[in-house]
């Protein structure tokens, strides 16, 4: 019995904290964050460089083949930096070839995409939150190529990705890149500036499709998401919780400083309990997903639910504890707090994942 | 991340059921009672319970090992064996004792208290000290070559029936206020001592109050020297945490409210198939399974000799919240049966109300765990002061002059 991280595991996350701190420090994350495009090439390239493109993905590809729970820690320390990097979308899209790919897929699209040379990303959501499998509408072809019509939504670095991931009917998944025809990218001015969306249109485009996608697949892509949402969520939630800290603890008023004042001790208390043992639930939800499989579906749900709502109370409750300053947009509050919006719909709110617990229960 | 107990965990656990196959439930005669304290008797002689006690004094004396504690308590637990009694005087009274007592007081207390042949109740609050337990006034002094005892406490579950009482009295009144208490052992039946049970809001009378008038108990009956009093105290709070097995109780306070949504009528379906309250159980599911979770984690650290960090502080705290949360979640379903006393609801005063009565019990004893043993503001200054290093209270650092 460990239920801990290992030392590789704790020093994969050291690294790449330490990576951020240096190579994407406060003043550049807000010139990122102000920036038309903020998407920076040579920041993501050293991500990769680094491993993380390829944390899950096979050996032979160059991958590290490490599990979700790795994948996990690191969208946690990204959550934690507001990393603005296409992590996500990346992760879950090479993911998708993974498990729905065949061998020649596999061999011919991955190595590109571990090593970071290429960008890509998952297009799954359609108009009114349909972001699950049975939920896709966009009919697939009949062979593994053909062309497809329609338009996905909130397309995380939709602008900048090289191939786009894009669930399909019937579960299947496809893949296609940004220079096919039919391709249209709409840029969405979305909140959180630190993980920019679109919506991508597509019209007669051609596609090849992921020769054992299906369901199943589908379905273990947007549980991965959900967990790799959760992880993000409690590392945001978190060091927000350390800066409201860190606030009280040097901001004075009526001459002391106002962490002495039992009010917003107790407030930020309360913060405090309402994040620190999630850390153990998204843990557990990466473990299951790997390890539990009666559990872990459901669990990714719990922990997707549970953890984004955690994070956009807390970023209410983070800026109100920074007063006037966390109000503005020069604070840095403002920032997670975005992230916190992203997070709560992306792959589905709350509410569509308590409902999903609920139905997985049998009730 | 390994959640596996491993080999030699597993082969104790298999030791474990053979044994339980074998003893329980137990084929001699006899009541209920004598049943469960023969039981105890094997199962301690076997090693499973009372680990950490000495042989001499009645224990098994086994090597802490935290996971084969926990292997005991989940086979005990699922073949619903009776495991130690769960009084005052086994959780807080015999660690103690067994850590800062005299030799004399181990031999003639712990075997009697952990066969249950000796109860206790504890002396510590007080009506004008709860939170601020150590300002408590009821004095001890010698006179004759014993103490003699004035004063009163408050929320002192089973003062009618224990025998003894282990009791903070200020014997140091020229002492600073931690300093000046010392941590004594009394016979509570004698004269002078007057318990008036204490009504809850519940209805029934689980506390009392105790009234000492010239109580008396001899010189050496002290455990730690004169105004280690709140030492000692501390020593016995530390006895008090074990964060997986409440979880495990939550698990199942969870599971039974799901049963009551799922026989529960609410605008004529189940309640279950109510989206409130489908959502209210699943976003409460997230909060049980953190603190479970956390449990575990707690452990692992705990067997590498780790320090738990913030988690460690918050046990008590999320407990009092999940249960504001399942009482605040069963009144929903409840909906209209929402307004019976516990016991009405047990009568069947209004309506359909079978099984209501526990919950509307539970809405109310909530906020009795909520009090006891630390309130939540207490935990909550806690968790600031000692878990996120914000400033001690400038109030409370004047008032320990």
């Amino acid at each position: 019995m460990d239920f801990d991280l290992s030392e590789e595991q704790q020093l994969l996350q050291e690294t790449i904290a330490q990576f951020i701190e240096n190579e994407c420090p406060m003043a550049r994350l807000r010139e990122l964050f102000d920036d038309e495009s903020g998407y920076d090439p040579v920041l993501w390239k050293g991500l990769a460089e680094l491993g993380v493109a390829g944390i899950h993905l096979p050996g032979e590809y160059g991958g590290s083949e490490l599990e979700v729970l790795d994948l996990a820690v690191v969208a946690e320390t990204l959550g934690s930096a507001a990393a603005p990097v296409p992590f996500l979308g990346h992760v879950l899209a090479t993911e998708a070839i993974r498990v729905g790919g065949n061998a020649e897929q596999q061999a011919r699209m991955l190595p590109s995409l571990a090593s970071g040379e290429h960008l890509a990303t998952i297009a799954f959501a359609e108009e009114g939150g349909a972001w699950f499998p049975e939920q896709w509408s966009l009919a697939a072809p009949d062979g593994e190529t053909g062309t497809i019509s329609g338009a996905k939504e909130i397309v995380e670095f939709g602008e900048h990705a090289d191939y786009f991931v894009v669930g399909l009917k019937g579960g299947k998944i496809g893949v296609i890149d940004r220079n096919a025809a039919g391709v249209e990218i709409q840029r969405v001015e979305g909140a959180d500036r630190t993980r920019r969306i679109a919506r991508v249109n597509f019209e007669n485009t051609p596609v090849e499709v992921l020769a054992t996608s299906g369901p199943d697949a589908a379905r273990r892509v947007c549980d991965v998401g959900a967990i790799l949402i959760a992880a993000d969520a409690f590392g945001g939630a978190r060091k927000l919780v350390d800066m409201s800290v860190e606030y009280a603890k040097s901001r004075e008023q009526f001459g002391v400083t106002i962490g002495h004042f039992q009010a917003l001790k107790h407030q930020l208390a309360n913060m405090a309990i309402e994040i620190e043992p999630s850390r153990a639930l998204y843990w557990y939800a990466a473990h299951a997903i790997d390890h539990v499989p009666d559990e872990g579906t459901r669990m990714a749900s719990v922990a997707k639910s549970h953890l984004c709502g955690r994070y956009t109370q807390i970023a209410r409750d983070a800026t109100e504890a920074h007063g006037g300053i966390g109000y503005t947009w020069e604070g840095d509050t403002q920032i997670w707090f975005k992230r916190a919006m992203f997070n709560r719909v992306f792959l589905g709110t709350p509410r569509v994942h308590q409902d999903r617990v609920a139905s997985l229960s049998g009730w | 991340m390994d959640l596996s107990y491993g080999e030699e965990i597993e082969a104790f656990r298999g030791e474990v059921r053979a044994f339980l196959d074998a003893n329980w439930p137990p084929k001699n005669e006899g009541s209920k009672e004598e049943q469960a304290k023969a039981f105890r008797t094997l199962a301690t002689e076997a090693g499973y319970l009372n680990r950490s006690i000495p042989k001499a004094f009645g224990g098994s004396e086994q090597q802490p090992d935290s996971l084969k504690g926990t292997v005991i308590s989940e086979e005990f637990g699922r073949a619903r064996a009776p495991m130690e009694p769960r009084g005052i005087g086994t959780m807080m009274l015999v660690p103690t004792l067994l850590e800062r007592g005299e030799d004399w007081m181990k031999e003639k207390f712990v075997r009697g208290t952990i066969e249950g042949d000796i109860t206790w109740c504890q002396g510590y609050s007080e009506p004008g000290s709860g939170s601020d337990l150590a300002s408590l006034k009821t004095r001890g002094e010698i006179v004759d070559g014993q103490w003699v005892i004035n004063g009163q406490k408050i929320w002192t579950s089973g003062a009618q029936t224990a025998d003894y009482m282990f009791i903070l009295v200020r014997t140091e009144p020229e002492a600073k206020k931690h300093a000046g208490i010392s941590y004594l052992l009394v016979d509570m039946k004698q004269p002078g001592i007057d318990v008036r049970p204490l009504k809850q809001m519940t209805g029934s009378a689980e506390f009392n109050e105790v009234f000492l008038t010239d109580v008396k108990t001899p010189e050496d009956w002290i455990v730690g020297k004169r105004g280690e009093g709140w030492l000692v105290s501390r020593t016995t709070l530390k006895h008090e945490r074990n964060s997986i097995g409440a979880a495990a109780g939550t698990l199942r306070l969870l599971d039974s409210l799901v049963n009551l949504a799922k026989t529960r009528q609410l605008d004529g379906r189940p309640a279950i198939e109510d989206p409130q309250i489908r959502r209210g159980l699943v976003e409460l599911e997230g909060y049980v399974r953190a603190h479970q979770y956390s449990g575990f984690l707690q452990m692992s650290k705990g067997l590498k000799g780790e320090d738990p960090g913030l988690v460690g502080f918050m046990n008590k705290i999320n407990s009092t919240n999940m249960g504001h949360m399942v009482a605040n979640l069963a009144m929903e379903i409840l909906d209209e049966d929402g307004l019976a006393s516990p016991e009405g609801a047990g009568l069947g005063l209004v309506g359909d109300i079978s099984g209501a009565g526990p919950w509307i019990n539970q809405y109310m004893s909530s906020l009795g765990v909520a009090i006891a043993g630390g309130t939540a503001n207490i935990q909550r200054n806690v968790i600031a002061e000692r878990g996120l290093g914000l400033p001690r209270d400038a109030a409370a650092n004047k008032s320990s002059k």
